[in-house]
């Protein structure tokens, strides 16, 4: 039993910055959560706290039914990985591994059985004997969680542990991270900026924007019931639309108004939601890429078909992404390869409603 | 090398005026002349030094023949020094006062390097700085002061007031030195340690030491040099034989009144700058290892 409990937690730094403006958090036991959002939104802040490197201000942070406000990291029982791998260089891997264990008085033989499970596990066996220096990137992470492994804590912190690495290889340990966590099942948190890295680890993403959390959910909770415009603007690449809009009351029907000439009716299941926000100023159209398309036959309700003068098109393989302007707002669209998409030419594109989302541009919420 | 392919292939393409190989083979030569005045002037009086100690008395006071060769080189004057009492307690005195020195200002200078750089208290920033400032207050103006404070602490004519004056004077740059290199190593290093389970004691000693041993080779030459070299203190607070060390010992032992006993005193001193010149020669790649380290983020 190993759960993380965040409870009100406010980070404050000379000269009244708040870094982190009391957030509540709870971490189930084997939970894989990943804190995103974009730099300064607080996320290593948090992550750092929880570690018992940053002191709170305020609030109390649990780990496993006791308060660790004032318990020294090394009493936290938890093992950290870092950004830069924070290897010390002059030890071997064995070495670095081996060194929590060390300090904690392990029996030798002890040590070793454990630092050589976790070497095979990782696929780093025959480099126990090398310096860090003489490592590759993707191997010094290896390492860098191979320390965390031995000290088969109660809570795994990693702090953008992929960064560093070339694309390729973030994949690759991404796979490998979650590949890890699945054999050892140990509460973890993860930090990092990159969304996609947060949809395909976490069991709970947490996005946090401005020292507090925006949203927590799964990943497809976030990516299709986004709670604010900043989750639904941050979560899914490319990004999703937003298009400012009125709201249209006419004969007992809503109408959705995107410009002088466009216009869609608001789905059904959605009027009733939405009557008490006709008129209103400030709204807005969310609508991912993926629900503009080329034309073909309207399989579902809710599909509505409009001309648009394309400004840029970019194929991409396997889809074609089609860029255009409706009422001064940047709209993005993904379209077959074949559908003929050319840059300023028209074309004929579908829009797909039973994903839309009405946005107040004023207080941020998805209504 | 590639110039010198390129022309022995006598291809009929000439290098280009103002070509970046020519500009290299210029500066290289103009380096190689500049420095070579630079080494004249300096190696000139080391090794008019080693010949003199070389010479006897009768072949120093002749008049004829060059000065720069020992026409009959001769150890006596070595042979006359190690044998003598009194140049051994000379040098006896400088060994031990410059590793007491080395030890107690490296022991202080890391830990105060230490905590200036990694603890982060209020005002460490300040006491670094305060640090620095200490080590830009020229010595020769401290010592008349210093002369009342060693007088009232009852340690004038006593070796031991080297091995506290000393410390005052390595410990500012040797910590200066130490805050740099502990500087450039990555916070995350500590923190990695400190999760891992490492008292700060255990940090120090099993992550710090280790990684900044260049720095800490760096420092520890200087406060030797400082410790072994110095002679004004040692001038000022030692007046009786058995206290003075090796810089002062040879001027007050060698120079009786207007006699100057030349091959003993070259001898003497080559004995003396011996040890330094040793170090320095083993030691010299960590020496500007350390003393550039933090100054480019690596």
């Amino acid at each position: 039993m190993s759960q993380v409990s965040i409870r009100k937690i406010v980070k404050e730094y000379e000269g009244d910055v708040q870094a982190v403006k009391g957030i509540d958090l709870e971490i189930d036991d084997h939970e894989f959560v990943v804190l995103v959002g974009p730099s300064g939104c607080g996320k290593s802040t948090t992550l750092r706290m929880i570690a018992g490197l940053e002191e709170i201000t305020s609030g109390e942070i649990w780990i496993d039914g006791d308060v660790v406000n004032d318990v020294p990291p090394k009493d936290r029982d938890i093992a950290m990985v870092f950004q830069n791998y924070a290897l010390y260089p002059h030890m071997s891997v064995f070495e670095n591994m081996a060194f929590g264990l060390k300090l904690r008085k392990l029996p030798k033989d002890e040590i070793k059985r454990r630092v050589d499970d976790a070497a095979r596990m990782l696929d780093i066996e025959m480099l126990l004997d090398r310096k860090p220096k003489a490592l590759s990137g993707g191997q010094r992470q290896r390492v860098a969680m191979g320390r965390a492994i031995v000290r088969n804590p109660k809570v795994f912190l990693f702090d953008e542990p992929l960064s560093n690495l070339d694309a390729k290889l973030r994949v690759q340990m991404r796979t490998e991270i979650k590949k890890v966590h699945q054999l050892v099942p140990t509460t973890t948190v993860y930090v990092t900026h990159d969304q996609v890295e947060a949809m395909t680890l976490a069991d709970r993403v947490v996005v946090m924007n401005h020292g507090v959390i925006e949203q927590v959910g799964t990943p497809n909770d976030l990516y299709h019931s986004p709670a604010t415009k900043f989750v639904a603007g941050f979560i899914g690449s490319p990004a999703m639309n937003f298009i400012p809009c009125q709201l249209e009351q006419a004969a007992g029907a809503l109408r959705l108004r995107l410009s002088d000439k466009l216009s869609f009716p608001v789905p059904a299941d959605r009027t009733a939601r939405y009557t008490s926000h006709a008129g209103k100023a400030g709204l807005v159209l969310g609508l991912r890429p993926e629900h503009i398309a080329e034309t073909r036959p309207h399989t579902e309700p809710n599909q509505h078909d409009f001309d648009m003068m394309i400004d840029v098109d970019e194929p991409m393989g396997m889809e074609t992404l089609v860029y255009f302007t409706i009422a001064g707002a940047g709209i993005c669209g993904r379209v077959n390869p074949n559908a003929g998409a050319t840059a300023g030419q028209s074309m004929k594109l579908r829009a797909d409603l039973s994903n839309m989302h009405l946005i107040d541009d004023g207080t941020g919420k998805v209504l | 090398m590639t110039g010198v392919t390129a022309t022995a292939n006598a291809v009929p393409r000439k290098a280009k005026v103002g070509s970046l190989e020519r500009q290299n083979r210029w500066a290289l030569r103009g380096s190689f002349a500049a420095l070579s005045v630079f080494v004249v002037i300096f190696l000139v009086p080391p090794f008019y030094m080693i010949m003199t100690s070389l010479k006897s008395s009768a072949e120093i006071s002749a008049q004829k023949g060059s000065p720069w060769i020992a026409q009959n080189p001769t150890l006596d004057n070595f042979v006359y020094l190690v044998t003598n009492e009194q140049f051994q307690r000379y040098f006896f005195n400088s060994v031990w006062v410059t590793a007491l020195v080395v030890i107690l200002s490296m022991t202080i200078a890391i830990l105060a390097a230490f905590s200036l750089s990694r603890m982060g208290f209020k005002g460490s920033q300040v006491i670094s700085t305060g640090v620095f400032l200490t080590y830009l207050v020229p010595p020769s103006l401290l010592f008349i002061p210093l002369f009342q404070v060693v007088g009232s602490l009852g340690l004038i004519n006593n070796t031991w007031v080297l091995v506290l004056l000393f410390p005052t004077l390595a410990v500012p740059f040797c910590t200066w030195i130490m805050i740099g290199y502990f500087s450039s190593i990555p916070k995350e290093l500590d923190e990695a340690a400190l999760i891992d389970g490492a008292s700060y004691p255990q940090i120090l000693l099993k992550i710090f030491i280790p990684v900044a041993l260049p720095g800490i080779i760096a420092a520890t030459i200087f406060a030797f040099t400082v410790g072994w070299g110095a002679f004004l203190y040692p001038l000022a607070y030692l007046y009786s034989a058995d206290q003075a060390v090796l810089t002062v010992g040879i001027v007050r032992e060698l120079i009786r009144g207007d006699v100057f006993a030349w091959g003993t005193i070259m001898a003497a001193c080559v004995m003396g700058a011996a040890p330094p010149i040793i170090i320095y020669t083993f030691l010299m790649d960590y020496y500007v290892a350390g003393l550039t380290a933090g100054a480019t983020k690596g």
